[in-house]
C-alpha cells in the first residue's frame, strides 16, 4: 500500500482521536455495558474451558497437599523449579495493570482509558495466581501464617532479613493496593451500572458495591484527589514490589543469581510480559465484543512501543549478563553463563533469546505493530519466552553450581505442568466472571477523553 | 427513579465503624486466648488406669519425689515408676484393695500398667530434666502443686513462650538445691527472703539456652 493509513484526528486539539467513529456517551454506555447484560452464548465457550483449568487446578493442589511436595520434579540442587518460575511469571503479568493505570496516568496518557480496567482485573488475577504458588511451594502450606509478624505463643517471630519475607509483604501489599485502586475505579461505573439494572437482583448487587455514588461535584473532587494519591502510591509499588522478587534471587550468592542488575531488569521483564498478556487478552476480546472503536489500533500500536522498549531492554540485560561474567573473570559466573547458552538447558536459553529479544525487534515495522493478528502472535511468543525467562534463570543456575559432585538435571513431573495449566484455569476464570460482571472498559473516564467532554467546541475561541 | 434501599440502610456505615472494632477486638481476644495452650492443655486431667492420688502418697505421707520418679537426676526423662515400686510396699500395704487389682496383676502377669501421659512435648522438643533439677528449679514451679493432686493434672502451658520467659529470666524460679522437691517452698517466707545470685552453694548461676539449638535438637 502506496498511502499511509492515517488516524482520524481530535478536531479541538488536533491530536489522534482516542475514540473512534464519533459515538455520543449514550453510545459508549450501551457498548460497554452490553457484554454484561447480555453475555450472550459465546462467553461460556470461554468460562467452560477456563473451568476445567481450574479443575486440573484444584486436582493439582490436591495431590500436592495429600502426597507432598515430592510429587513435583524437584530434586536436591534444583529446589526451586517450576512453581517459583510460575510464582514470578504471574507477578510479572500483573505488572502492567498498574503500569497502565498509575504509571501512564501520572503522565497523563489518556490512552491509558481504553485498557486501564481490563490491565487492572489482569493485575488482581494474576496476583492471586502468582500467590498460589509461594503458599503451595512451602512443604507445609499449613503453617505459611509463620511468615506473618503475629505475636503467638511461641513468641517466634519471622526473620526480616529473607526476601522471602519481603515476598510475603510486597505481594500482599500490591495485592491490596491494586485491588483498591481497581475498585476506586470502578465505582463511578457500578453506579452506572446499578441506574441501568432492570432486576432487583442487579440493583442491589451493583447498589451495594456503588457505595451510594450519585456522581456529585463533591464526589468527583474526593475521588480524582484518591485517584491520584492511589496512582502516586502504586507506582513505587510496581518498582519495589518486582525488585523485591527479583531479590529472591539476587540476594543469594548463587553464580548466575547474584547480580546487581536483577532489580531492574526484572522489572522491565515484568512490563514486558504484562503489556503481552494484555494483548493476549484485549485483541480477542476487542474483536468479539465490537469494541475496536475504543481499543484501537492506536492502543494496541502504544502498547506495542512499550513492548519493544522492554524488550529491548530485557536483551540488554542478557548482553551485560554475559559482559559482566566475563570481565569479572569469575571462572564459576562464567561458567554460568556459559552453561546457559551450551549446557544441558541450551534449549530453554534459545527459546528464551529467540521469543524475547529477536521477536520484539519486529516491532520496529509499522505494519507488524499495526496488524493485531501479528500483535497477538507477537505477544503469545513475548509470554512463552518470559516464563522461559524465569525457567532459564532459576533452573540453569541451581543445577549447575559450585560443585560440580551436586549438578542434576530437573525436569518436570506431569504436577508441575498441572500447577501451571491449572493456573491459567484459575485466572481465565475470574477474567471471564469479570467480564460477565463488570464493565470491562472504564465507561466515566473514556467520556472524559472524548471531544464531547471537551469544555470548548470547535469554532468556541 | 425510587430509592433502591431505604432510609434506615445510612446508618450502616456508622454501625460497621462502631461494630467493627469490637469484632475484631473479640476476634484477638479469641484467638490469644481459646487457640493457646493456656486454654487448650492447661488443667488436662485424663482418666488413669489406677486411681493413684498424688495427694496420699506425696502430700499426706510425704514422700519425696525422688522416691518414685527416681532418674530425674540422672536422665533427661523423669521415669514413671515400674510396677516393682509399689510392690515396694503394696506387697505388705492395703494388699485386699480393689483398686490396686491392676497392680497386683501387672506384677503377677509383667504386663506394662498403661498410665496415661499428662505432660506432653511434642518430639521436636527435646526437654531434659537434668539441668532443670541441678540448676534449682523446683518440681512446684513446672508442676504446680502435685501434692494437692488427686489426680494430676497439667498446671501450666508448656508452651515455647512459658518456656522462653523463664529462660531468659530465669532467676525468680531459682531456690536452693536442696529445696527442688519441697512443695512448700513457693509462697513460703524462706523463698521470699532467697536471693539466687547471692547463694554460696551455687557455683554459677545457670545460663539457659535461648537458640533454637537448645531444645530443637
Amino acid at each position: 500500500m502506496a498511502s499511509k493509513e492515517r488516524d482520524p484526528l481530535d478536531p479541538v486539539r488536533g491530536r489522534k482521536l482516542l475514540v473512534e467513529g464519533g459515538p455520543s456517551f449514550h453510545d459508549i454506555t450501551e457498548q460497554v455495558c452490553t457484554p454484561v447484560e447480555q453475555p450472550g452464548l459465546a462467553w461460556w465457550l470461554a468460562f467452560l474451558p477456563a473451568l476445567g483449568g481450574l479443575t486440573i487446578f484444584g486436582a493439582s493442589v490436591f495431590w500436592l497437599l495429600w502426597e507432598g511436595i515430592g510429587v513435583w520434579g524437584l530434586n536436591n540442587p534444583v529446589d526451586w523449579g517450576w512453581a517459583i518460575v510460575d510464582f514470578v511469571f504471574w507477578v510479572g503479568i500483573g505488572h502492567a495493570g498498574t503500569l497502565i493505570s498509575a504509571i501512564l496516568f501520572l503522565f497523563r496518557q489518556q490512552w491509558r482509558t481504553a485498557v486501564n480496567r481490563s490491565a487492572e482485573a489482569m493485575t488482581i488475577f494474576a496476583v492471586i495466581c502468582a500467590l498460589m504458588f509461594p503458599t503451595f511451594h512451602t512443604g507445609r502450606p499449613w503453617i505459611v501464617y509463620w511468615m506473618l509478624p503475629i505475636p503467638n505463643q511461641m513468641q517466634m517471630w519471622p526473620n526480616f532479613r529473607s526476601p522471602l519475607l519481603w515476598d510475603v509483604f510486597a505481594v500482599s501489599t500490591y495485592f491490596t493496593v491494586s485491588l483498591l485502586f481497581w475498585y476506586v475505579g470502578l465505582i463511578p461505573d457500578l453506579a452506572t451500572m446499578r441506574d441501568r439494572a432492570t432486576t432487583k437482583i442487579r440493583r442491589v448487587a451493583y447498589g451495594i458495591f456503588a457505595l451510594g455514588w450519585r456522581g456529585s461535584t463533591r464526589h468527583w473532587q474526593h475521588y480524582e484527589k484518591a485517584y491520584l494519591l492511589l496512582a502516586g502510591l502504586a507506582t513505587p509499588l510496581v518498582l519495589s514490589v518486582h525488585t523485591i522478587v527479583s531479590f529472591d534471587f539476587a540476594v543469594s550468592q548463587l553464580p548466575g543469581w547474584h547480580t546487581t542488575i536483577f532489580p531492574p531488569y526484572f522489572v522491565a521483564g515484568a512490563i514486558f510480559s504484562g503489556f503481552a498478556m494484555v494483548l493476549t487478552l484485549l485483541i480477542p476480546i476487542r474483536k468479539w465484543y465490537g469494541l475496536e472503536h475504543i481499543i484501537t489500533i492506536k492502543h494496541l500500536e502504544n502498547m506495542a512501543k512499550i513492548i519493544l522498549l522492554t524488550g529491548t531492554l530485557v536483551g540488554y540485560a542478557y548482553a551485560m549478563e554475559f559482559f559482566i561474567a566475563w570481565y569479572s573473570g569469575n571462572p564459576y559466573e562464567s561458567f554460568a553463563f556459559v552453561n546457559r547458552a551450551f549446557g544441558p538447558y541450551a534449549w530453554a536459553y534459545w527459546i528464551m533469546i529467540s521469543c524475547n529479544v529477536i521477536s520484539p525487534q519486529l516491532v520496529w515495522f509499522k505494519k507488524i505493530r499495526r496488524n493485531p493478528v501479528a500483535l497477538f502472535i507477537l505477544s503469545i511468543f513475548v509470554n512463552i519466552g518470559m516464563w522461559f525467562e524465569r525457567f532459564v534463570i532459576t533452573v540453569t543456575s541451581l543445577s549447575r553450581d559450585f560443585l560440580p559432585s551436586s549438578w542434576d538435571y530437573y525436569s518436570a513431573t506431569m504436577w508441575d505442568v498441572g500447577m501451571l495449566v491449572g493456573s491459567f484455569g484459575l485466572f481465565f476464570t475470574m477474567f471471564c466472571l469479570f467480564i460477565r460482571y463488570l464493565p470491562m472498559i472504564a465507561i466515566a473516564e473514556i467520556k472524559a477523553v472524548m471531544p464531547a467532554a471537551n469544555p470548548h467546541p470547535p469554532g468556541d475561541h | 427513579m425510587p430509592a433502591i434501599f431505604p432510609r434506615w440502610t445510612n446508618k450502616i456505615p456508622l454501625a460497621i465503624g462502631v461494630v467493627a472494632p469490637l469484632v475484631g477486638a473479640f476476634l484477638i481476644f479469641a484467638v490469644w486466648y481459646w487457640w493457646s495452650p493456656l486454654y487448650t492443655d492447661m488443667g488436662y486431667r485424663p482418666k488413669q488406669p489406677v486411681e493413684y492420688s498424688h495427694a496420699l502418697h506425696a502430700g499426706d505421707m510425704g514422700i519425696d519425689c525422688r522416691y518414685c520418679h527416681n532418674t530425674v537426676e540422672v536422665s533427661p526423662h523423669a521415669a514413671v515408676p515400674p510396677t516393682q515400686t509399689c510392690m515396694n510396699c503394696h506387697s505388705q500395704v492395703q494388699t485386699e484393695s480393689p483398686r490396686l487389682a491392676l497392680v497386683r496383676s501387672s506384677y503377677e502377669t509383667g504386663e506394662s500398667i498403661p498410665w496415661v501421659r499428662v505432660h506432653l512435648l511434642p518430639d521436636y522438643a527435646f526437654f531434659d530434666h537434668r539441668p532443670h533439677v541441678a540448676a534449682g528449679v523446683g518440681c512446684a514451679t513446672c508442676h504446680g502443686r502435685v501434692d494437692n493432686m488427686v489426680v494430676v493434672e497439667q498446671a501450666e502451658p508448656m508452651s515455647m513462650g512459658w518456656c522462653l520467659d523463664c529462660h531468659r529470666n530465669p532467676e525468680p524460679n531459682l531456690r536452693p538445691l536442696d529445696q527442688v522437691t519441697n512443695m512448700n517452698w513457693d509462697g513460703s517466707p524462706e523463698q521470699a527472703a532467697y536471693d539466687a545470685t547471692k547463694d554460696l552453694e551455687r557455683k554459677r548461676m545457670p545460663s539457659p539456652p535461648v537458640h533454637c539449638s537448645g531444645c530443637h535438637r
